[in-house]
Order: structure tokens, then sequence, then C-alpha cells
């Protein structure tokens, strides 16, 4: 477990930092909402009458004027957006932080199995990750309560577990990525982020983008349509966690092949 | 003699680009071996390639008569590495990678580490991004060195070194050796390896050269040879490297040393030094040959 927790050492700052500010972010918004809410009658119509942009973000389903739809729109993209690129850079810099940074050689010459590298890199990643997420419901919970507002546990706690499943699956697109590379790949990790969430956008707007909700986790994670149909969508999940797995599984098989660079 | 390493014909590309070919050596139980070439000749290839860093392309290594691709933690549990460059986490303190290299090796060396870090005179609290590059090169002679393991591979280990250091690195590995331990060590530095190994190997652009006892090398080498009052067209077939300063004459012979004598009877020698060359004339010699091929 010694990597494991050498992972956890090494990036408690960076976790802090981003765990920190998304829950900031959080708790900011949703204290905001008692003066909003009174001015958004008129704002959830014109929401609701956008054309394309209402659909990118499911602003007919959610009501601004609700704490539980305010949440799912304002804090739901802070929180999906935020914890999808944190993830996204924990699994991209997870293995090629060793090269890039030269360490690697001396990680690899010592008795571990390159196999158990991968496999406590990779626990401490989904850690932060897990952790991460508890932060932020916590804050999330904290600032509802502030408020004054009735949580709806059932819908919230859906939400939070899609945004998980969501940051599963960068992180492991990442993390295989991650074993290809040789050096840092912070830009391709928030790039491969980003380009999910904008695709989840894409997907929304148009029909002929529909299938693109097979492609981007961003699509399973939408507030709108787990606050309107309270149910989770298990196929794409279903897709994404398989897509995780393989992701997971070439990435061994990957690490324990590799030339090390120096 | 018992083998600790040794390899058959082990060879590695880089895509197409060359790293080592054919590459036979073997290293015996007890002994110090010098693997010497110039920046880019293969040593460092070698040795990532024994440690299992990297993958032979074809060939195959044998450490203590198991193969590396097969047996590479119960190997490297044996071994006692300091690469070439001296790279840890930035973030850690001296003292935090010297116990994470314990760790990793499951052992506990804190007094071996603690002799260790007192003798090279390192600072345990340092962080290692205050380092300089011969202190750095110090946290890793005690990473490589706490667990006392029989076999200690090191990739240039001097360069960075202050003299000093560089003595106390060789007493300890003089030390070490009387123990019972291998030793496998790269250089360019031609007087070390001269100095404190038993064997040497030469490599040249991926292939080795020669394998020989170093004592071996030098009798089996011409002999520099230096006269002093020498008329300027003297000339003896063979001779190499003649190089004339006023009547002084300096140059490599390997021939029948008759042949020089009776043409110095024919003039009046002031003086007349005859040495074994030392390894860099050597080195340079079996690059020129190994060039010319």
């Amino acid at each position: 477990m010694r990597v494991f927790f050498r992972e956890l050492k090494s990036g408690f700052k960076s976790f802090s930092i981003w765990t920190l500010s998304i829950a900031f972010f959080v708790a900011i918004v949703m204290l905001m909402f008692p003066e909003m809410s009174g001015n958004m009658n008129a704002l959830d119509e014109s929401f609701a009458n956008m054309g394309g942009f209402t659909d990118a973000f499911g602003l007919d389903v959610l009501k601004m004027t609700t704490a539980m739809g305010f949440y799912g729109i304002e804090s739901g993209n802070i929180v999906g957006i935020g914890t999808a690129m944190y993830a996204a850079l924990l699994g991209i810099n997870s293995l090629a932080k060793e090269e890039g940074k030269h360490t690697a050689e001396f990680l690899i010459s010592h008795p571990i199995k390159r196999s158990k590298i991968v496999t406590e890199k990779l626990s401490a990643v989904f850690f932060q990750i897990i952790l991460m997420n508890l932060v932020i419901i916590g804050v999330a919970i904290l600032s509802f309560q502030i408020i004054g507002e009735e949580i709806q546990m059932d819908q919230f706690l859906k939400l939070h577990l899609a945004t998980f499943f969501m940051n599963i699956q960068l992180a492991a697109i990442s993390f295989m990525i991650s074993a290809f590379l040789k050096g840092g790949g912070a830009g391709i990790g928030l790039g491969l982020a980003l380009s999910m969430y904008f695709l989840g956008i894409i997907a929304n707007i148009t029909d002929m983008a529909k299938d693109l909700k097979y492609i981007t986790p961003f699509k399973y994670a939408e507030a709108a349509q787990i606050f309107s149909e309270n149910k989770l969508l298990w196929d794409l999940i279903g897709i994404g966690m398989t897509v995780s797995i393989i992701c997971i599984l070439i990435a061994y098989w990957k690490f324990t092949r590799k030339d090390i660079a120096i | 003699m018992k083998k600790i390493i040794e390899t058959f014909e082990l060879t590695k590309y880089y895509g197409k680009h060359l790293g080592i070919k054919d590459i036979n050596l073997s290293v015996h139980e007890g002994e110090i071996f010098g693997f010497i070439g110039s920046n880019g000749a293969g040593k460092s290839t070698t040795i990532r390639t024994l440690l299992g860093l990297i993958n032979a392309s074809s060939g195959k290594a044998e450490i203590f008569d198991k193969e590396i691709s097969k047996n590479k933690e119960y190997i490297l549990s044996h071994i006692g590495y300091m690469p070439s460059e001296s790279n840890f986490y930035g973030d850690m303190r001296v003292g935090e990678v010297i116990k994470y290299s314990s760790q990793l090796r499951k052992l506990n060396c804190d007094e071996e580490a603690k002799k260790l870090v007192d003798r090279f005179e390192l600072d345990a609290k340092k962080k290692i991004s205050e380092l300089s590059l011969g202190n750095r090169k110090k946290v890793n002679i005690v990473c490589a060195m706490q667990h006392k393991p029989k076999l200690y591979i090191f990739d240039e280990p001097t360069s960075g070194l202050d003299p000093l250091m560089q003595r106390e690195f060789w007493d300890l590995v003089k030390e070490r050796n009387k123990e019972g331990a291998t030793v496998f060590l790269s250089s360019h530095i031609l007087s070390e390896v001269q100095h404190y190994c038993h064997r040497a190997a030469i490599i040249s652009n991926g292939s080795l050269v020669m394998t020989s006892a170093i004592s071996e090398i030098i009798k089996s080498m011409a002999k520099r040879i230096v006269i002093t009052g020498i008329s300027s067209d003297f000339y003896v077939e063979g001779i190499k490297n003649l190089k004339v300063n006023g009547d002084v004459a300096s140059f490599l012979y390997s021939g029948d040393i008759n042949m020089i004598l009776r043409e110095l009877s024919k003039t009046e020698v002031k003086d007349l030094i005859i040495t074994e060359p030392d390894l860099d004339e050597i080195f340079m010699y079996y690059y020129e040959r190994s060039e010319t091929r």
C-alpha cells in the first residue's frame, strides 16, 4: 500500500484545492438561492423558451424557482464539470507523471510488480474521487439546511451517484491514456473532460447527434433527466462502466509491458 | 566460478534505432566489473535491460541464474541500483525517500541507513528539491546500499560527486565487495575502472568490443615508449601515435622490442622510458579499431 499512500500524500494539495473550490462554489450558489428565487418567476419562463439553449441545459424541465431545480442547473453544472476535470486530471497524471518527472526509474527498480503499481495508483485515483464526491455531497446538504430548503434526497443522491459514475469513466479513460504517455498529459485530460461536456450539450440540442449519448458520460449524469424521471439511465451507465473496465484492463496490459522512459 | 549476471545475444532496438546488439556478457560472483563506453555507446541500455526497465528485442539476460523477464521481483529484491541520473520525488525529504525505498523492499533498514547518511554527510531533513546533483547522488547511494544486497549495479556512480565523496564511495564499494557482494558498474572514467575493477568490458556503438581482466587488457596492449635524444629521421615499422617534440619522441609499439633496440643502438640516446599505457589509451585504441571495422 506504499504507492497508494504516497499518491494520496503527493496529491493532497491538489485534491484539497479542487475539492474545496468546487464545494465552495456549490455553497455560494445555494446560499444565493433565497435572494434570487423571488425574482426568478419571469426568468423561468424566459429560460423555458430559448430554443437550443433551453434544450442544451434542460431549462424546460428544471425550475429555477425551486431549490432542487436551482441546484440541478447551477450546482449540477459546477459539480459536473469541476469533478469531471479533476477526475480526468487524476487519471491522466497517475502513471505518466512517474516518467514525466523521471521518478519511474527509481520506482520500477524496486521489487514491486508493475501490476501492483497500477492497482495502487488506480485505487488512489478512485479513493480521491470518492472522497471528493462525499465532501461535495456533505457541503451541498449543509447548504440546503442553511437556507432552510427541503432536499429531495432520492433525486439528489441519484444525481450524485450518476456524477460519481461519470467521474469514474473519465478517470478510467484518462488512466488508460496515461499508461501510453511518457510524460505529463494534463492538457489531454482537461481536453477530454471538456470535449465530453460539450458533446453532452450537442446531444441535447439536436436529434441528429443523439447517438452521442453513448459516448459522453455527461448524458447519464444530467440533472434535468434524473430529476424529471427520478431514475438513472442504467443502460448508458452500463456502457460507461464497461468502457471503464476495458480502459483499465488496457492500462494494466500496457504498463506491465512498456519500456519505461527515463 | 558462479555467474551472477549472464547475457545471451542481448539486443535492444528503439524502433529502428539500435541500442545494443548481441551482447554476451558474464559477471562472476565476488568481482567488481567495469563497463566502459562513451556516451550513447549502450551502457545504460544494457543496464536498464538487465533490470527489466526496458524489454530486450531479442536474446535474454539472467541474474542469479534466473531470467529477468520472468523473475523481476526476486532479482530486484537482491539488487542495489544506482541510475546515472538521480531523480526523486521533489516534495519528499531525504529521510522520507530513503525510508520509502526500504518500505518498497518491505525491509527495515533504519540502522544501516543512518550509518550511510552520516558517512555521506547527508541532511535527512532536507527537501529533495533543495539538493545539489552531488547530494542527490548520495541519496541514491544510500537507497542502493542500505539493504546490503548481493549485487550492486551502478550506472556512472561517481559523476557529480566531489573527490572526497568519490573516495568514500569507493571505500564503501570495496568493503561490500570484501563481504562478498558482486558489483557491476558503468563508467567512462577509465582511471577508476583501472583502479577498482577486476575485469572490464568495452562497448562501442551498441556492441561489445572486448572483455577481459584489467591486468590482461593492459598487458596485451602496446607499450608506450618515450625516447629522448633521437634523430629526426627515427622510424620503426609498426609504431603508432608518434609524437615528436624536439628530440623527444613518444609512440605506441606492439611489435618486437628488439627492432626498437637495434634502431636505437645506431644513435646516442639520452633517455628511454617503456611503460604500459593507461586505460584511456587502450580505450581509444579499441574504439578506433571498432570504428574502422
